[in-house]
């Protein structure tokens, strides 16, 4: 199994890209928000947010808490359809075809958005299966074979299966922090999504395991639109191409990562980043 | 110090305070107290479980062994046709082998006797031996053959060979009388010396005068002690006592009408209390014969007390030597088969749906309140309800494992769908999260990922349901299964059964001594599943418990 040299993603090229981000014009538009609306129960959650996000590139979603960022990442592959009492109103976007669309099946969606979640969340079952188990319920793969490979390929795109490949019919939930978040990014990555959303991914890894985060997220963006909710400015600086600050349920701004944090046009914008308050 | 606060320093705050020395003291009194009552009431309950625990198994050691003749049983050819050999006639095979415990002149009413010795079964004993070994006929065979319950229990000690003769109200009135003095020695033997008038409405004077002596005597001695109505009182006297007012009258018959002091012979156990000893007699409940059949057969070294595995391997019987737990170990594994069967999936479905798919509004908060009430509700109504509707309504045979097991099936849903919540509840969102969001659907996530996670606890529940229905009487009572099993063959859900419990119930309202010991014993292997059971649900809680 670990003859099989997989890697599509290549490492080099990336510090010049890195260096002031991409003009927008230069990505694709991927997921479009337009005047989202979003109640839990009786109470607002967002309101009227309208939010580009552009594919191969990361975009941050800063905000103090409770500002509504997590909300409004968890519409963007309807993971707010299971909560009881939520509705939503307004257009989300992916490549065009509204995925609030009656036609639209959640599971469907969720296998192009796929999504990696704060605490790091493995099944409590062996690392194999826990990235075998989005293709086998996608039929995506037709033999035991194409499976082997997708979670090798997997696992490989999430830097993780050098450490693990002797020792993949373990349980992932024996794996350290750092290396069960890749191996939750690997099983996001297994389904073959477009977009991935990241809720908080390193908020419970110590810097160490989050710089690997990072590194890969890096790596991810060049074939993947990443969207990523994160405390940290310094790495919403860090990682981020666009980045987007809510504030009380409401988007206040959106702009170039590098913008935004020298000079951002909203003053409560500058005065979080400032530290001012959040 | 009060210096010290003048200049602007706080002041020194000490631990040792008199007051809150007393607060500290007082604090850590109310922590022990507080221990010592839990020290208490486990103690208590600890020390209450012994006593339950050692009563039974006091009581019930006996039934694990069963006392046995080795009975040497010529098969004689004449009376046991080689050709059919199950219709012989082997009441007379056992019959001639007890002879030789008998005197050669014995009764045939004697002979009788000592077949009773031996439990009732006996013939079927030595034909289902001789049956399964044919080439015995015309050899003579050791079957061992238990005995019968008085016997099993005269050999255990249960039932002592000799009584007291003399019941503690004579003891107590002897010792009435030995107080007022009128106990005395004369001559070398001890009499009770009375005064007697004799009643010239009760003696002719003859000559010679006659008359009823003995109802003098028996008034007299009643004129000592007048608050005593007890016939068991002039066993005191023995059969000639009256005798010597009759000796006495005959030699003086002037003394008619006047009051004479008379020494009466005490009857043979009373002249044995005055010695001192404790009188005994034969225990009534066996014949001389009996014993005497019994002695030899003690005597030659036949006698013995295996493990009673009968107990376990052998029906309901009348006899109590020959009672076993089969039938109803059977039964209560059938009525558990259907009980699992039935309110497993559909525990684990009501469940599954109000947990996670159910909308929540007040149809399912009704339906959830009841369902926690449902576990309150009193068993017997459920076997009523068993009654009316399994029975009455849809027309189900009584005292059958099916309807027992839906009964009981009624009474472990609530126990299932609540322990089967609870754990569906515990496993961590975020598992349902990651499994979401790879895409999986509603029913995979649960299939796939909260299901089995949720299990172990869900199985805990249900082996306690079952363990709750197992040890269930009253309403399988009201469905009539408690039934008289003396076979487990055709045995089946739809053929009449009795449970444990009911297998309880019922020797325990048996009048033979031998289901003292057999009741108890049965309750320790009721006992003894349980344990197993819950022991079962702790494994499986340990074994399986993840840790997130």
């Amino acid at each position: 199994m670990e003859a099989r040299p997989v890697i599509r993603v290549e490492a080099p090229a990336l510090p010049e890209k890195q260096e002031g981000a991409l003009p927008a014009e230069q990505h694709a538009l991927k997921m479009a928000a337009r005047d989202v609306n979003l109640w839990y129960g009786e109470k607002q959650a967002l309101f009227d947010v309208s939010l580009d996000i552009l594919d191969s590139s990361v975009t941050a979603l800063i905000g103090p808490s409770g500002c509504g960022k997590s909300t409004f990442l968890r519409c963007l592959n309807r993971m707010n359809d299971v909560i009881e009492g939520c509705t939503i109103t307004g257009d989300i976007t992916l490549d065009g075809q509204d995925i609030y669309a009656p036609q639209v099946d959640p599971v469907q969606l969720r296998a192009r958005v796929g999504m990696v979640f704060q605490k790091p969340n493995p099944f409590p079952k062996s690392i194999f299966e826990n990235v075998a188990y989005g293709p086998r319920i996608h039929g995506l793969a037709t033999s035991k074979a194409d499976l082997e490979e997708i979670v090798v390929t997997s696992l490989t795109k999430a830097g993780l299966f050098e450490e693990v490949k002797d020792r993949l019919q373990e349980s992932g939930t024996g794996l350290s922090g750092g290396q069960q978040q890749r191996l939750c990014i690997a099983r996001a990555i297994s389904v073959n999504p477009e977009v991935i959303l990241m809720d908080e991914p390193c908020s419970a890894l110590d810097p160490i395991a989050t710089a690997r985060i990072e590194a890969l997220m890096d790596e991810l963006k060049e074939n993947y639109c990443i969207v990523i909710v994160t405390h940290s400015m310094q790495q919403a600086a860090r990682v981020s191409q666009r980045t987007a600050f809510f504030h009380l349920g409401k988007l206040v701004e959106v702009d170039e990562t590098a913008k935004i944090f020298t000079n951002p046009t909203d003053v409560r914008t500058q005065d979080y980043i400032t530290g001012r308050f959040g | 110090m009060s210096d010290a606060a003048i200049g602007g320093v706080p002041p020194v705050r000490e631990f040792a305070s008199a007051e809150s020395n007393r607060r500290v003291r007082r604090r850590y009194a109310a922590d022990r107290r507080l221990q010592a009552y839990g020290i208490i009431a486990i103690g208590l309950a600890v020390g209450l479980l012994g006593i339950l625990v050692t009563s039974l198994v006091v009581t019930g050691f006996p039934a694990f062994v069963q006392t046995k003749v080795d009975l040497a049983t010529f098969v004689d050819p004449a009376k046991v046709d080689p050709k059919d050999p199950a219709a012989g006639n082997y009441r007379g095979l056992v019959r001639d082998a007890l002879a030789s415990f008998m005197p050669a002149d014995a009764t045939d009413k004697q002979k009788t006797e000592v077949t009773k010795i031996l439990t009732s079964d006996a013939p079927y004993i030595v034909r289902d031996y001789v049956v399964s070994h044919p080439d015995a006929i015309g050899k003579t065979i050791t079957v061992p053959i238990a005995m019968s319950d008085p016997f099993d229990q005269l050999n255990k000690g249960v039932i002592p060979k000799e009584v007291d003769a003399l019941s503690w109200s004579q003891v107590r009135y002897f010792e009435r009388l030995q107080n007022r003095g009128v106990v005395v020695e004369e001559g070398g033997r001890t009499s009770l010396k009375l005064d007697v008038y004799v009643d010239p409405a009760k003696i002719e004077p003859g000559p010679p005068p006659t008359g009823d002596c003995a109802a003098l005597a028996r008034d007299s001695l009643q004129a000592y002690l007048p608050d005593v109505h007890d016939t068991a009182l002039f066993a005191m006297l023995a059969d000639d006592a009256p005798d010597a007012i009759a000796k006495l009258v005959a030699s003086d018959p002037n003394l008619i009408g006047k009051t004479v002091q008379v020494s009466f012979p005490f009857s043979a156990p009373f002249a044995e209390l005055a010695e001192g000893k404790s009188p005994k007699v034969p225990n009534p409940r066996f014949t001389p014969s009996q014993i005497e059949a019994f002695d030899a057969m003690t005597a030659k070294g036949i006698v013995h007390m295996p493990f009673n595995w009968e107990l376990f391997f052998n029906a309901d019987s009348r006899f109590p030597e020959r009672a076993g737990l089969a039938g109803a170990i059977t039964g209560t594994f059938l009525m558990l088969l259907v009980s699992f069967a039935l309110s497993f999936p559909i525990g684990i479905a009501a469940a599954v749906y109000l947990e996670e798919f159910a909308p929540k509004n007040r149809l399912t908060d009704l339906i959830e309140v009841n369902i926690n009430n449902l576990a309150a509700v009193p068993s017997v109504v459920f076997g009523l309800l068993g009654l009316a509707v399994f029975i009455g309504f849809f027309g189900l045979p009584r005292s059958v494992p099916l309807v027992g097991g839906m009964v009981m099936s009624l009474i472990t849903l609530p126990t299932i769908i609540i322990a089967t919540r609870a754990a569906l509840k515990s496993v961590p969102p975020s598992i349902r999260e990651a499994a979401l969001g790879v895409g999986a659907s509603k029913h995979q996530v649960m299939l796939h990922h909260v299901l089995p996670l949720a299990m172990p606890g869900i199985l805990t529940g249900t082996i306690i349901g079952m363990a709750h229905a197992l040890g269930e009487t009253a309403p399988l009572l009201l469905i009539g299964m408690n039934a008289f099993i003396p076979s487990i063959e055709n045995m089946g859900i739809l053929e009449p059964a009795t449970t444990l419990p009911t297998q309880i119930y019922s020797w325990a309202d048996s009048p033979e001594r031998g289901f003292v010991s057999r009741t108890s014993a049965a309750i320790l292997v009721l006992l003894g599943f349980l344990v197993i059971m819950n022991l079962l649900a702790v494994v499986l809680r340990q074994r399986f418990e993840r840790k997130w």
